[in-house]
């Protein structure tokens, strides 16, 4: 118990300044910051088991984001019928095509040995066939994008629960990673974070401009939810008794009836919205608990131990026999699957997606602050960083906006200087981001909840 | 059949553009090529660098326009680049000192140094926003046009114009000054020479009797010039906003790995590389093939080969294929 009294302060502090900001400011609020963290615990785990586990450098985490919340789209619209005739079998062609491609450069691969023909065999292969696949899907896309394009404009989904998209989302991560570890994972540390950062941005274009899969940046909106609609709840009965007796206290104080039924309509509203924040947080939670579980007995486990080996001393794990290139790209794979899902999971929870709002800095270089933060290689100080940086990251603002009206508190409120700093509260989050994460590398390299491995 | 239109409107629509921003990439990639072989980290700060030596220049620009100094028809900017440049020197500086050097005396790993540079990304990004905030800012002035497309039209007789803009041609010399004195600098004189050795190999040069402390700060005054003067050119090409600057850093880091990381030569040629692919290979050639191919076999499309919404694609996508041919890039730059 004793040895664990840290981690238990310093998630007590957290949830009592969730708690703060759902008195002080509101539960709404406060509810959707608990959320956001919970989805940041969910990446920084992701980031926290290919850093922190196995010392690899992941800066792509904004692509698998990506992927995952199109898992989501692909998995929960409605298919576009229309679409699927106009275009459909050229689509499916070029799918096709593509695995042929694929097929035929690893037959040259295997089949031949090593020169400069084969290069060049390979070389006409890929060319050829992205030419063809041109050609071929073309016209598809043309007419896919032609159907309706103020509604729809793509190919749909399948149509079913979205929350099915969480796991298919880790499948389209982790297959991402697969690709991107073959290719990339024998490269220095620093080396490798230049080369994934790069390739999340192609991800993010292809994403962004592939309308016919993803609308591109007209964004689909009114994804399926797997919680029920505020507007459903606010006219079904138990939800208003519900709420009645919760505010029982607030409502008896008011003796006009009218008055008191305008009141009880207004907390209906509001806990409406609380009470589907609250069935996300309850589903995010329950991924949360999932994935610790499983990454702390993970860590703990002969794998975690050999997994901890490898990063330790790379040469003596692998004269040991140990498969470092094989490991390295299995936690690679896993670690970007947990991030996959968490893309999904914030679609999910925003209704919508969005290919224009994936960008780097809020994607990729505010997760790995997360993790530097909160510990690498410890889950519970990983978790705990995804809560304090999207904390610090929401209410940076206020707590600017405070700093400056108190520093400048001597000037008028039209002096100059006051008002550019007043209209430039927003950017404090990134100067807060910044020194925090300078000064936690420089006086606690470990993050505020270090590693910490006992052997049991 | 008409080559010397067809020629006109490739010079046009694609050497004079990927000459300009292949320069102003050039610059940037020398920038963290010099920083990766000297100080040995990858600087992920750089885009955000030079947006604060940008936004020097733009206050110290748009000081001298109301005092009314100007430099008749060339931008004012430039003006200010000397200015802007010794604050630059002075914030890099300041950073090194409290940031870096303490990584660097403990002789940390490369990637902790990495990760302290994302921290001075997001500072400096955000003294960039609170002081001149995030939109998007035009600073240029004096003579626009070197060649008016019309003009051109009218001096040759040819159909195609030809449009040269003075940015372009000042981007163009002003990066030929500056990497042939940065090579002649590091080639024949006595400290460039020491540098070199130190990013050769550094216990070597420390017993050989270098001052690490020397070479140090003149590697950050190299890094000022640079950023400064690679911002401000980019800024005066198209537009200063912070967002774009910091996005910047990717195809500069591109140019950097496929010319050689460690290798200035090839950064300046990889930022080339970058810029003439990325043009090339999104630029519609129909207009092209019409002026070339007999009318009987004009094409019907656009003869494009990628969208030009896959610009950054490109250079990522040269970058993976260096990558897996050629890990120490075209130029052999340090082994990776």
């Amino acid at each position: 118990m004793r040895k664990n009294l840290n981690v238990i302060a310093a998630y007590s502090i957290m949830m009592g300044l969730i708690i703060l900001v759902g008195i002080f400011q509101s539960w709404n609020i406060a509810l959707s910051i608990f959320n956001l963290c919970l989805i940041s615990a969910v990446m920084t785990m992701g980031a926290n088991i290919q850093w922190g586990y196995a010392g690899l450098i992941n800066f792509g985490i904004m692509g698998f984001t990506a992927l995952g919340g199109l898992a989501a789209v692909l998995i929960s619209v409605n298919p576009v019928q229309e679409a699927w005739s106009a275009g459909g079998t050229n689509i499916l062609l070029s799918l096709f095509l593509i695995i042929g491609i694929i097929l035929a450069v690893r037959f040259v691969l295997k089949r031949y040995q090593k020169s400069k023909i084969r290069n060049y065999i390979i070389a006409a292969i890929i060319i050829s066939g992205i030419i063809i696949i041109r050609l071929v899907s073309e016209p598809g896309i043309e007419a896919i994008e032609e159907v309706n394009p103020a509604r729809t404009g793509f190919l749909g989904g399948l149509g079913l629960p979205i929350i099915f998209s969480w796991i298919v989302g880790a499948f389209f991560a982790g297959g991402l990673a697969f690709v991107i570890g073959k290719v990339a994972l024998g490269l220095r540390a620093d080396y490798l974070a230049i080369a994934t950062l790069l390739i999340s941005e192609i991800v993010i274009a292809i994403i962004k401009h592939e309308d016919w899969l993803t609308r591109g940046v007209k964004n689909v909106i009114g994804l399926k939810r797997p919680a029920p609609y505020e507007v459903n709840l606010q006219e079904t009965d138990w939800f208003i008794n519900l709420v009645e007796k919760f505010n029982s206290g607030k409502l008896a104080l008011i003796s006009d009836l009218s008055e008191r039924q305008a009141a009880l309509n207004q907390f209906v509203i509001e806990g409406s919205s609380v009470f589907v924040k609250l069935c996300y947080s309850g589903l995010f939670l329950v991924v949360v608990i999932i994935l610790l579980i499983l990454t702390q007995k993970a860590l703990y486990s002969p794998w975690g131990r050999m997994m901890r080996a490898i990063r330790d001393n790379e040469e003596a794990a692998n004269a040991m026999g140990k498969n470092v290139v094989k490991q390295h790209l299995l936690i690679f794979v896993l670690g970007s699957a947990i991030v996959g899902i968490a893309g999904a999971m914030l679609v999910t929870q925003d209704g919508l997606f969005t290919p224009g709002s994936y960008r780097p800095l809020r994607y990729t270089f505010l997760i790995w602050v997360m993790v530097i933060v909160g510990g690498s290689g410890n889950n519970f100080g990983a978790i705990l960083g995804g809560f304090v940086v999207w904390f610090l990251w929401i209410e940076a603002a206020p707590i600017g906006l405070y700093l400056v009206n108190l520093t400048t508190a001597g000037l008028e409120d039209t002096h100059f200087l006051k008002v550019h700093l007043i209209e430039s509260v927003p950017y404090f989050r990134f100067l807060m981001m910044g020194i925090g994460l300078l000064l936690i590398m420089r006086y606690r390299p470990k993050g505020i909840l270090p590693e910490k491995i006992e052997i049991k | 059949m008409d080559f010397l239109n067809a020629l006109i409107l490739l010079l046009n629509y694609i050497f004079v553009p990927a000459l300009a921003y292949g320069s102003q990439l050039a610059i940037g990639a020398i920038f963290v090529t010099l920083i990766y072989g000297i100080l040995r980290f990858a600087n992920f700060a750089t885009g955000d660098m030079m947006s604060f030596g940008t936004m020097v220049a733009i206050l110290f620009t748009w000081y001298f326009q109301s005092i009314g100094l100007s430099l008749g028809f060339l931008p004012t900017a430039l003006l200010a680049i000397p200015f802007a440049i010794l604050f630059m020197g002075i914030y890099m500086l300041i950073i090194d000192k409290f940031v870096f050097k303490y990584y660097r005396l403990n002789k940390s790993p490369p990637v902790q140094l990495a990760m302290v540079s994302i921290g001075v990304m997001f500072v400096t990004q955000a003294v960039v926003r609170i002081i001149i905030g995030p939109s998007d800012r035009r600073f240029f002035d004096g003579e626009k046009f070197l060649i008016k497309a019309n003009e051109f039209k009218e001096m040759t007789g040819l159909n195609e114009g030809l449009a040269i803009k003075s940015t372009q041609v000042i981007t163009i010399i002003v990066t030929l000054i500056l990497v042939s004195t940065l090579f002649w600098f590091l080639n024949k004189t006595k400290t460039g020479k020491s540098m070199r050795a130190y990013s050769d190999n550094e216990d070597l040069a420390l017993l050989s009797g270098i001052d690490p402390k020397k070479i140090v700060m003149i590697t950050w005054m190299i890094a000022a010039i640079l950023a400064t003067i690679g911002g401000v050119l980019y800024g005066l090409d198209k537009s200063f906003k912070p967002f774009t600057y910091f996005n910047n850093m990717l195809p500069i880091f591109a140019a950097a790995i496929v010319g050689g990381i460690g290798n200035p030569f090839g950064a300046f040629l990889g930022g080339y590389v970058i810029a003439f692919s990325e043009i090339l290979l999104t630029y519609a050639y129909k207009k092209f093939f019409m002026y070339v191919l007999p009318e009987s076999m004009e094409p019907d499309g656009l003869i494009q080969l990628l969208s030009t919404d896959y610009k950054f694609a490109v250079s990522f996508s040269i970058l993976v294929i260096v990558l897996l041919y050629r890990p120490s890039g075209i130029f052999k730059g340090k082994i990776l």
